[in-house]
């Protein structure tokens, strides 16, 4: 074989801590290397054409870089490497930026490193044969899970595109976190009005399936053809039947139920719709609350509804659905403020959350819209903000900054002094984040015009004292603690991954950071995919961000499901294990450990059973190859012959 | 507190000052914000001449004179409240104690009747095993020089049987009073060894024998 290496100096990236010309100069020296260089940008046009022309001067077969990570560049050269003739499984990276120059400064030592790992890199691509990957077919539909604002934007723009869209939310209706605000910022305008027509698409889109009170159970397969499990929880209201009356509602005698779209600010009852607008207008029966299983009596709701839709025995039902791509829109939850002991842990009634103020001001909110105190229903005259509660602070483990929080209370603040002109406001803040369009003028707007008192400082305690609430704090402008009498006092309440997270990601096999949010491929380029092809990101669920970020995010994870569903096939990778037939002594352990299925038996003449890779449903982990006795699977691209060459060299 | 007017903060700022806060203190000065909580949270601003944030700010800045000269150190309570509030996990009340330890070593103690009362509080538990307020409020008032301060109160705390005119006799005051000495042994081992190795810059702790902690 004739093999050319090429080392990259990356600017002064690899170059300033590793002799990339003495790395070059030493590859000559292994057995079958008859060309060698070194080069400032290898991945630029002139560097590709450089190895291009490399090949067909010098003949090449085989061609090893010494560049980045071969997940930064490894398809570029792949590609360069297949425009001049060769097979680009013919090609192998040595990682001698992260896994040397940045990671050190000696360079005696980088340069032996970088030296030893092109060595490997040489002595694996002599056991390297070409590979051609095949081709499956894409199934063009695409599953959605999670139906707040980007979730319903990625459905919407799909179905626009003429795609099949399941669309699975967890709560009996969509509408997300954003359905539950009042106004949003910064143009006031009010959240339901334009959150509401989306929504009615949704139902309306004939090519959109919605499956509200569902989760997501298992997800098998891969880029093109997913098969996923859906379980549709028990409702104990046939939806076919139910027409959204809400009779069942007014006479459902259990009225002591806390009411979670409100933030549990009131009571709703045992059986019903969560809000007016919900999508889709059915009734759902809370099982913790209802008599009939509380108590084992009641059937109240049974007996009221106009057209029988109420059934007690209802079960939870699974469904399986297959999908070509799936995008994950799961969003967020709020923090809990119970941690905050300082600021009451959730004892005072009047010490509220953000998003409980929200449903405050919400005219369909637990009082009408009309601001008070969940106390004793007064008036509050005078009404302090807390910004970064749950967030920027290490010691409840979040020091990650929410993004929204700045604004929403300006966007609070101003309403509050819009609804009671003689009411007071007091916000406490660290640093004021309004980077985006119209925000910092917003922010200016609540200041200049609204008359809101802006504080630069935390706030250290509240504690109550003759029915009001006593908020000390710090202005550190004034070098001076300050004290404020208020009525009420609204959390900034920030920003966490959503509950149950973690445990969808692992169903996925997508990764998640240490707080919960998932992984995009890449912080900068790749910031809608993840690193399981054929899943993407949209909204909160990849990190805290606003409404028009998760409406753009979701747009985007739409349209990269349009690009990949623009083609009729998909290349499947060649790297996957094979089975020599004549070493397979048919123990069946490869069968056991394979995690995806992909490995079955198959029946020879005279009924000789050997094992069988599906090669369109390996992922190519190797298990099987490291299980086998007589080492029968090999991992194609990785074999042991091309392992223990790379282990020899490098103990030689 | 001397009114800070612009302040060159390249000519002024002390880098070794900041490295020795945060060696001694275990703490990383560069942690804080600038939040205000541990102000917010502090019972004695209203006293201080610096609050708690500012004092970290010039900690910051590496204003070794304003900090150790400060009142506010050394009225500090140690109550803890910043060290319990601080988002960022800061033990503020032990950088305090740091600073406090600090500006007597360099002879910048503000409120010497503080130091005297610190040092008197530990006599009087070397002495007794125990705090004895008898002993120790007249004592503290005659080398405070003011004999007379709070004298009027002796009468009204006397009847309540608040004051012993012995001190009480505790289970192991020995063993305290041995805590002093090894601490006093060690110090003047460490002055010798660094005498004899020709440092005479007094390190931590040492030119002050009772700074037991």
């Amino acid at each position: 074989m004739r093999i050319g290496v090429f080392v990259c100096q990356c600017g002064t990236n690899i170059a300033s801590t590793v002799e990339t010309e003495a790395v070059a100069r030493e590859a000559l020296q292994h057995p079958d290397v008859v060309y060698a260089t070194s080069y400032m940008y290898t991945c630029s046009e002139p560097g590709q054409q450089q190895i291009q022309r490399a090949i067909q001067e010098e003949n090449l077969q085989g061609v090893v870089v010494a560049a980045c990570s071969p997940r930064m560049h490894e398809p570029t050269f792949r590609r360069a490497v297949e425009k001049a003739g060769l097979n680009r499984f013919m090609f192998e990276m040595a990682n001698i930026r992260e896994h040397v120059s940045w990671i050190s400064n000696d360079r005696q030592a980088n340069t032996r490193k970088a030296a030893e790992l092109v060595h490997m890199a040489v002595a694996k691509l002599r056991f390297n044969h070409p590979l051609s990957p095949s081709r499956v077919a894409i199934n063009k539909r695409v599953l959605v899970i999670g139906g707040g604002v980007a979730g319903i934007q990625a459905a919407l723009d799909c179905a626009e595109g003429g795609l099949e869209v399941v669309l699975v939310e967890r709560q009996p209706s969509i509408g997300g976190k954003m359905a539950k605000l009042d106004k949003t910022f910064p143009t006031i305008d009010c959240s339901s009005c334009i959150l509401g027509p989306k929504m009615v698409d949704v139902a309306q889109k004939e090519n959109i399936r919605l499956y509200a009170c569902s989760e997501v159970e298992s997800v098998a397969g891969y880029i093109g053809n997913f098969s996923v499990q859906i379980r549709r929880k028990a409702t104990c209201v046939d939806w076919n039947l139910c027409t959204g009356c809400g009779l069942c509602m007014e006479k459902c005698p259990a009225k002591k139920v806390p009411d979670h779209f409100n933030e549990d600010l009131g009571n709703t009852r045992a059986i019903g719709i969560p809000f007016p607008q919900a999508i889709p207008k059915k009734a759902t029966i809370d099982k913790e609350h209802c008599r009939q299983f509380t108590r084992g009596k009641c059937g109240v709701c049974k007996k009221i509804c106009p057209v029988g839709a109420i059934d007690y025995e209802m079960e939870d039902e699974f469904i399986s659905e297959d999908f070509g791509a799936i995008i994950v829109a799961t969003g967020f939850d709020l923090f809990d403020h119970s941690s905050y002991g300082e600021y009451g842990g959730g004892r005072f009634p009047d010490v509220i959350s953000g998003l409980q103020y929200e449903r405050i001001l919400s005219a369909s909110g637990p009082f009408g819209g009309h601001i008070q105190r969940p106390s004793d229903g007064r008036q509050p005259r005078n009404i302090v903000f807390i910004a970064c509660v749950g967030s920027r602070d290490a010691s409840v483990d979040r020091p990650y900054c929410s993004g929204v929080c700045c604004m929403y209370i300006a966007k609070q603040a101003i309403l509050t002094r819009d609804h009671l002109p003689d009411s007071n406001c007091y916000v406490f803040y660290m640093d004021i984040r309004s980077p985006g369009k119209n925000y910092d003028e917003f922010v200016r707007r609540a200041q200049e015009e609204y008359g809101v008192n802006y504080i630069r400082g935390r706030v250290g305690k509240i504690y109550p004292k003759n029915n009001h609430l006593i908020v000390q704090g710090a202005d550190t402008l004034l070098g001076a603690q300050v004290e404020v009498e208020a009525d009420l006092v609204v959390l900034a309440t920030g920003v966490e991954a959503s509950a149950g997270a973690r445990e969808l990601a692992e169903k996925l096999r997508i990764s998640y950071d240490q707080y919960g949010f998932y992984m995009e491929s890449h912080p900068k380029l790749r910031p809608v995919e993840t690193n399981t092809a054929g899943v993407y990101l949209a909204g909160v669920c990849q990190g805290p961000k606003d409404i028009p970020s998760s409406v753009a995010q979701g747009s985007a994870a739409a349209a990269k499901v349009q690009a990949l569903f623009s083609r009729d096939t998909i290349e499947t990778s060649p790297q996957v294990a094979l089975v020599n037939e004549r070493a397979c002594v048919a123990c069946g352990k490869c069968i056991q450990v394979c995690p995806f299925g992909a490995i079955q038996w198959k029946e020879l003449r005279g009924g000789i059973q050997k094992a069988e890779v599906l090669p369109s449903v390996c992922q190519g982990c190797g298990l099987c190859n490291a299980t086998c006795p007589p080492k029968a699977v090999q991992l194609q691209h990785c074999t042991d012959n091309q392992i223990l060459a790379e282990i020899d060299v490098l103990c030689a | 507190m001397e009114r800070i007017h612009t302040l060159a903060i390249q000519q002024t700022c002390d880098i070794g000052f900041i490295s020795k806060v945060e060696e001694a203190s275990g703490q990383h000065i560069s942690k804080c914000y600038q939040c205000g909580n541990c102000t917010a949270s502090c019972a004695y601003t209203h006293v201080y001449d610096y609050p708690v944030n500012q004092i970290m700010r010039l900690v910051q800045l590496g204003q070794k004179k304003a900090v150790l000269q400060s009142r506010s150190i050394w009225l500090c309570a140690t109550c803890q409240a910043c060290t319990t509030r601080c988002p960022n996990n800061l033990d503020v009340a032990r950088i305090m104690e740091t600073l406090r330890i600090m500006s007597r070593q360099e002879n910048m103690v503000a409120e010497r009747d503080i130091e005297l009362f610190y040092h008197e509080f530990l006599e009087s538990i070397k002495a007794f095993g125990r705090v004895f307020e008898t002993g120790l409020l007249p004592m503290f008032s005659l080398k405070a020089g003011k004999p007379f301060t709070d004298m009027d109160l002796a009468p009204r705390v006397l009847k309540k049987g608040k004051l012993a005119f012995l001190p009480q006799r505790i289970k192991g005051r020995k063993q305290v009073a041995a805590i002093f000495h090894r601490f006093e042994a060690h110090q003047l081992k460490r002055t010798e060894e660094l005498r004899q190795a020709g440092l005479t810059q007094p390190v931590e702790g040492d030119s002050h024998p009772d700074e037991c902690e």
